[in-house]
């Protein structure tokens, strides 16, 4: 008796465990579909980034809705919506979430994916990713923060520059969607106004897919899938016709290439360095008396990108770069430094958990989408309930990642101006709570991007802006407990962010969108 | 289930004997084991920047006779982990508490000798809000498990042959950040962990006195992703290990109820863990709550002995 119910009871504790769902959902799986409070029928005047006008690139004028041409492209839109697959059904509510949400979410999951430092050599030199040669290992690109930074920063900024031409047509050709048309089509995701020429799934997805060919080259493939599953999610929805969707894409590969320009020509090609480079800034620092940062990995590893504070920014020029440069730490070997190092000391020689659960939070290191990409997944989740329009969407998360690309590079060249060694390198017993990153120390990265998005997020959604000060605070103070900075690395390293975030947000208030 | 491994294989919820009713037997357990290679996917390699990882344990163990062919049995482990190069900081506390329930339905003659038939159900939770996401050195996986294992032993005279299968149903684990990569990028703190199966046979000399053994284990995630080249280790992964060990329980004679125990193990074959080698050492003593003090002798411990 006692025997069956032992058994019994296992049945059921096996069979509780086995059937409580071990499916993992996302946040942002079963969003509801974006439904704009406005259409920004005017973002066509926006202010652009890169594009001299919205007009720069021509996009022809649409056939009359009466046009028997046009009517077959309806009659294509009500033969797919009769027999549309449970897939299509579901492609069709993963897109209506918002074209510029799912899109940042790839380039996360992307960025996530190549973080990846490269595995050394038999004769302990690194191999440096080639964009030449992609698929060979170390597979290109590494997307460490400075360079998930710029790719976020040149994705999103097309992006804003494509829908704002997008909504310069949309506005001016007036061509309103299928469904408004032909009451025989079916609207399935919210019905608007917005006139649906060019298609902005389609600009999207062109922009998005042709810059990723620049940045994500081994992925084109898997990329274009996805932009022809955006597209076809725009056509079943009844939103967007055949020829919505050929000139949005053509407009969006076309703005592209502004962009894609740019990047070729914007230093970033140049911030590995060359060995000559790499020795230079330890030679040159020994000579002002000070000690030079040393690499902690094993092998010694170059400094990452040590000349990506050359890159030029987006929100102003190489010279204010250098002026925003702040400056240098305490010395080496002064008081202040001795007493900093000890202050790291104090916090890693018997961490609390609190301070650990923060650290790994914040930790944001190899493997994930880096700090650039937390700050995206903040902005994007708390953006979602706002109800944008897709160009706003563009618009905001543009400036965010401007500010967060032009942080990057003024915390760069802070980084390799000073070249300032680790506190676990001034004081060895110092072990960290997390991964240690391969360069300098002053200023910290993660206080600079974070003080950087929490400016200009506070400024695009202030009713959360003391929200984002407190994250700021937060990641930057994980750093500190972390072991891997100095206090003034971090308060620092906050100061100039903020003050990078501020040009994002000079911008914001002249760039028509409000 | 770690990426270390610090199997113990004194552990009586993977052996063919039982505690009589009203017998408690408990004991404390210690093992040290290290690696400097692991498996990256099915490669293996070393990692200069953390060097070798080194493990220490202690375990305080019991098992209870509530009948002659039941048993209730509780594992509780003190885990600290630590690298020898590099920067990262040790890690330790106290992981997961561990019961099995063991029932020896079939116990019969067989040819020249005993066979007899094991059914155990266990379930294990985490005790201390240990950090998961610091792999290659957290304690822990930090995953609730239920598990269920059929053994089977036969013993002719002093030498037996034992074989085991358990299938493992792990709960998901919670990481400390709020989103994560595996083979796509997922935005949440949750983690769905793969089951595992593990199947053990052992074979040796066993009297009411010495049991020698010497083991074979094989441990397979069912699921799971590798680890990608230079990645860290994640707590998905799929983590397989091919363990052989030997150990010893020997019978102290002149203090009636007390055993010793220890042994070693080896990783002979993995992927996504560390190549470890262990040692272990601990001891058993056995305390009688039956109501009539019946004499307690050695033979106690061990089923086929004493029918």
């Amino acid at each position: 008796m006692k025997q069956n119910t032992i058994k019994i009871y296992l049945a059921i504790a096996i069979l509780t465990l086995a059937y409580c769902s071990k499916k993992i959902t996302s946040r942002t799986d079963n969003i509801p579909a974006l439904n704009p409070a406005s259409n920004d029928i005017n973002a066509g005047t926006w202010k652009t980034i890169l594009l001299k006008r919205p007009d720069t690139f021509a996009v022809a004028s649409p056939l009359l809705v009466t046009n028997v041409n046009y009517v077959a492209e309806l009659n294509e839109i009500k033969g797919l919506q009769k027999n549309l697959s449970k897939e299509q059904d579901e492609n069709i509510k993963y897109w209506a979430a918002g074209g510029v949400l799912r899109w940042n979410e790839i380039m996360r999951e992307l960025v996530a994916k190549y973080n990846l430092p490269p595995y050394q050599n038999p004769d302990g030199t690194y191999p440096i990713p080639s964009s030449a040669n992609p698929f060979a290992y170390p597979l290109f690109p590494f997307a460490n923060p400075p360079y998930a930074a710029r790719a976020y920063a040149y994705i999103t900024a097309a992006q804003y520059d494509a829908l704002v031409a997008c909504w310069y047509y949309k506005k001016l050709y007036s061509r309103p969607a299928p469904y408004i048309t032909d009451a025989n089509i079916v609207a399935k995701i919210p019905s608007t106004t917005l006139p649906s020429y060019p298609s902005e799934a389609a600009v999207l997805a062109g922009v998005t897919a042709e810059m990723m060919k620049l940045l994500f080259p081994t992925e084109i493939g898997a990329i274009q899938l996805k932009a022809q599953a955006h597209e076809d999610a725009a056509i079943m929805s009844g939103s967007a016709t055949r020829s919505d969707i050929a000139a949005g894409e053509s407009l969006g590969r076309q703005i592209a290439q502004a962009f894609i320009a740019r990047a070729r020509t914007d230093n970033a090609g140049k911030a590995v360095g060359t060995p000559a480079d790499w020795a230079n800034f330890e030679t040159s620092t020994a000579a002002k008396g000070e000690i030079p940062w040393i690499s902690q990995d094993n092998p010694k590893r170059p400094g990452m990108l040590p000349l990506f504070g050359k890159v030029i920014p987006f929100l102003f020029d190489t010279a204010t770069t250098r002026a925003l440069v702040p400056p240098p730490p305490p010395l080496t070997s002064s008081d202040q430094m001795k007493k900093e190092t000890a202050e790291v000391y104090s916090y890693t020689s018997n961490p609390t958990l609190e301070n650990k659960q923060l650290v790994l939070f914040w930790g944001d290191g190899v493997g994930t989408y880096t700090p650039p990409g937390h700050w995206n997944a903040i902005a994007a989740e708390d953006f979602i309930p706002k109800n944008l329009s897709e160009v706003k969407w563009a618009r905001n998360l543009a400036l965010l990642n401007m500010s967060l690309m032009d942080a990057g590079i003024v915390c760069w060249n802070t980084k390799y101006t000073y070249y300032n060694p680790r506190p676990s390198q001034l004081n060895t017993a110092i072990k960290t709570l997390t991964g240690l990153p391969n360069f300098p120390s002053y200023i910290s990265g993660h206080s600079t991007f974070s003080g950087a998005a929490s400016t200009i997020l506070g400024y695009l959604n202030p009713e959360r802006a003391a929200v984002y000060t407190q994250m700021a605070a937060d990641a930057s103070k994980s750093r500190l407990v972390g072991g891997l900075h100095y206090r003034s690395d971090c308060e620092i390293g906050i100061k100039v962010g903020n003050s990078v975030g501020q040009y994002a947000v000079d911008r914001a208030k002249l760039d028509g969108a409000n | 289930m770690l990426f270390s491994f610090t199997s113990s294989y004194a552990q009586t919820d993977q052996d063919a004997i039982m505690m009589n009713k009203n017998l408690f037997c408990t004991g404390l357990n210690y093992s040290y084991s290290s690696w400097n290679k692991y498996w990256e996917g099915t490669n293996l390699r070393d990692n200069l920047n953390i060097g070798t990882i080194s493990t220490n344990q202690i375990s305080v163990m019991g098992n209870y006779g509530i009948k002659d062919n039941l048993n209730i049995l509780f594992n509780a482990p003190f885990i600290s982990n630590k690298a020898s190069m590099g920067v990262l900081h040790p890690a330790s506390g106290i992981q997961d508490f561990s019961t099995w329930i063991k029932w020896m339905p079939i116990e019969t003659s067989l040819k020249n000798g005993t066979f007899s038939l094991y059914l155990l159900g266990g379930a294990s939770v985490p005790m201390t809000d240990y950090i998961v996401d610091y792999l290659p050195l957290s304690i822990g996986l930090k995953s609730s498990t239920v598990s269920g294992r059929l053994l089977l032993d036969y013993q002719v005279g002093k030498f037996f042959v034992t074989g085991s299968e358990t299938y493992s149903i792990r709960g998901n684990t919670k990481l400390e950040r709020n989103s994560y990569y595996t083979t796509s990028l997922f935005l949440t703190n949750e983690v769905s962990m793969p089951n595992v199966n593990t199947i053990s046979l052992r074979t040796g000399y066993r009297s009411s006195v010495l049991i020698a053994e010497a083991i074979i284990t094989d441990m397979k995630t069912l699921g799971g992703f590798d680890i990608t080249k230079n990645n860290m280790p994640f707590p998905s992964n799929r983590m397989n290990a091919t363990t052989i060990a030997a150990n010893i329980k020997y019978e102290i004679q002149k203090v009636s109820g007390l055993a010793l125990v220890g042994g070693a193990s080896h990783v002979i074959a993995g992927r996504n863990v560390g190549q470890s080698t262990g040692f272990y050492g601990g001891f058993f003593y056995i305390l009688d709550f039956s109501k009539k003090k019946e004499k307690k002798t050695t033979s106690d411990n061990s089923s086929t002995q004493n029918k």
